[in-house]
């Protein structure tokens, strides 16, 4: 078996795990799915007629508009449950098993970071399931649904990377879980769950230049209007500006624990 | 070849801390060596260095002829390491944590499967390996972390403090599966703070104290150096001097303690009948007997000044003699 092949296997292997540890463990799966649907419960109820306010964009319904914020803040948070449960597993020594492995060692940074994506893809599923359910519609059908999914996995790996970086530098689950609150800092100052136009001063202007908000906009577009290429690829080099700078951390964290031995 | 050779090997920790200071060792393929020595003298840092999870800030050490600073991947691909307090995963079954064991190390599923089941049988965990290990005792996690480090059939094998906690029938199933597994071939390096672990399991003991090694041997020849076996000796009516001078005849007397005539026995057991014998000549009437042999703890006191003091929660119960009966049962 080739050392590709080899680590390929063990991602995979690590990824389910961590997708079982996360069903097995209720205080995990509850952020990630049961927090986001009742928040869109909650603002889909009582914030609707905020399509009615002059520069909201064109939408069916708020709840098409939601949906994007919504798997965003899952995704998010399903990077920030990925991060706990690493340093848990370093705390209780469940790392330095992996670490004792014939096998690359960011592959296990790895294998959490599959395992993150494809929470996120099942959040995805999840919101777009719900959003068909009480009436929303994406306007680019199955193409639009796929490409919402395939940026939901994509977005959780990027956000993984800052819970693994955490974690793997202060191998303290009490400190990932402090980044708890910033989640929700990082998706009101951007266009998550308002338009970014709509946004007071000087919140507007974080919330435009908010890598979240390409992102989310990203996620949006095929649902409230047609697949836009400039979209597209700002919520792609988004993806990939926050994805490049906490995957490295990553790795540089987990170097400086193997240099230091913690 | 040696299983493991260790030079010179030393690990500081920022801010100064040196974990392990100029250790020396070398390991026998087919070896069971202990390192014993009490908390914080350098067993687990040294542990960790030879396991490559830790780099050593000087000396080198090869384990199963690879460098583990040059090498790393291949000595990871020799080994099998159980750590201390079994770092398993409560909420992976038995089954799941060895086939993860087995896909870390390169085995397909398949056969992953097969082994995983074969270990899981060989340690006891059959019936429980669909279970979360989350529900284990004790002594069922200890022996799953066993079986997980033996998945891909390891040169050598690391064990640190393999049975600190358990209670005394549970240790003495983890000794008997290291036995064992060294009989079929396995190099064993484990660290301890019992001595009766190290006493009862090793081919030889490397005492450790502050990161320095100070003793190394045979549990016997480390015992012989300290001392020979003596003999004490409760006489009805308590004639100590009497007996004194019968006794004179088979070996050094010693200072009586607590009314008990003490004297050496170069040869051991096989002066006692004589002794027996000649007290009865005597016309002296023997109440107690008990022949003392050196142990590893005077080894340790002789050495280093100190005793090494059981681990907290073990402290007055859980220890074993050397055939397996707690400390504290009868004879």
């Amino acid at each position: 078996m080739s050392p590709l092949v080899a680590n390929l296997r063990v991602i995979a292997a690590l990824g389910a795990r961590s997708v079982r540890q996360t069903f097995r463990r209720p205080q995990l799966v509850a952020p990630i799915l049961i927090f986001p649907t009742l928040l869109l419960a909650i603002q889909t109820g009582g914030a609707g007629r905020a399509i009615d306010l002059p520069g909201f964009p064109e939408v069916d319904g708020f709840l098409d508009f939601m949906l994007a914020g919504s798997i965003i803040q899952s995704t998010l948070l399903a990077g920030n449950s990925g991060g706990i449960a690493l340093a848990v597993d370093i705390e209780m020594g469940f790392t330095d098993r992996l670490l004792a492995a014939p096998i690359s060692r960011f592959a296990i940074v790895l294998g959490r970071l599959a395992g993150t994506a494809a929470l996120g893809a099942l959040a995805a599923v999840w919101f777009i399931a719900i959003g068909m359910i009480f009436g929303a519609t994406i306007h680019e059908g199955v193409l639009g649904a796929v490409w919402m999914v395939a940026f939901g996995a994509l977005s959780a790996v990027a956000f993984g990377g800052i819970g693994a970086a955490v974690a793997l530098r202060t191998g303290k689950a009490s400190v990932v879980q402090g980044l708890f609150p910033l989640v929700f800092v990082i998706l009101f100052l951007s266009s998550a769950f308002f338009p970014a136009n709509l946004i007071l001063e000087p919140a507007g202007s974080v919330a435009e230049y908010n890598p979240l908000s390409f992102i989310v906009e990203g996620i949006r577009d095929p649902v409230i209007s047609t697949l836009s290429g400039e979209t597209f690829w700002k919520a792609v080099g988004a993806i990939a500006l926050v994805g490049g700078i906490s995957i490295g951390l990553s790795a540089l964290a987990l170097r400086h624990r193997l240099r230091t031995g913690g | 070849m040696a299983a493991i050779e260790v030079e010179a090997l030393e690990r500081t920790f920022p801010g100064g801390v040196r974990a392990v200071d100029g250790v020396d060792l070398e390991v026998a393929d087919g070896e069971i060596y202990a390192f014993l020595g009490p908390n914080g003298a350098g067993k687990t840092t040294t542990v960790r260095v030879l396991t490559t999870l830790l780099r050593p800030t000087g000396g080198r050490a090869r384990v199963a002829g690879f460098d583990v600073v040059a090498d790393p991947a291949r000595v990871r691909g020799a080994i099998g390491v159980a750590l201390q307090e079994a770092a398993l995963d409560p909420l992976m079954t038995g089954r799941e944590l060895i086939q993860l064991q087995a896909t870390l190390h390169g085995l397909s599923r398949e056969e992953g499967g097969r082994r995983g089941a074969a270990l899981l049988a060989r340690v006891g965990l059959e019936d429980a390996a669909d279970r979360r290990v989350g529900t284990y005792s004790g002594g069922m996690r200890r022996r799953l972390d066993l079986a997980s480090a033996l998945v891909h059939r390891p040169r050598v094998l690391f064990l640190d403090e393999p049975t600190t906690g358990l209670d005394p029938v549970s240790r003495k199933g983890i000794w008997e599966e290291v036995t064992r597994l060294n009989e079929d071939g396995t190099t064993v390096f484990l660290t301890t703070q019992y001595l009766e672990e190290a006493d009862r399991l090793a081919d030889r003991v490397g005492i450790i104290d502050v990161g320095r090694i100070v003793a190394e041997g045979t549990p016997g020849a480390l015992k012989s150096e300290v001392g020979r076996p003596h003999l004490e000796i409760r006489l009805a009516g308590g004639a100590t001097e009497q007996a004194e001078r019968v006794i004179s005849r088979f070996g050094r007397p010693l200072p009586a303690k607590d009314g008990a005539a003490l004297v050496e026995l170069p040869r051991g057991a096989a002066e006692v009948a004589p002794v027996v014998r000649a007290l009865d000549e005597a016309g002296l009437t023997v109440e107690s007997l008990d022949l003392v042999q050196p142990t590893l703890d005077d080894v340790f006191v002789a050495k280093t000044g100190h005793r090494i003091e059981p681990p907290e929660e073990e402290a007055g119960a859980g220890a074993l003699e050397p055939d397996g009966r707690p400390a504290d049962a009868p004879a």
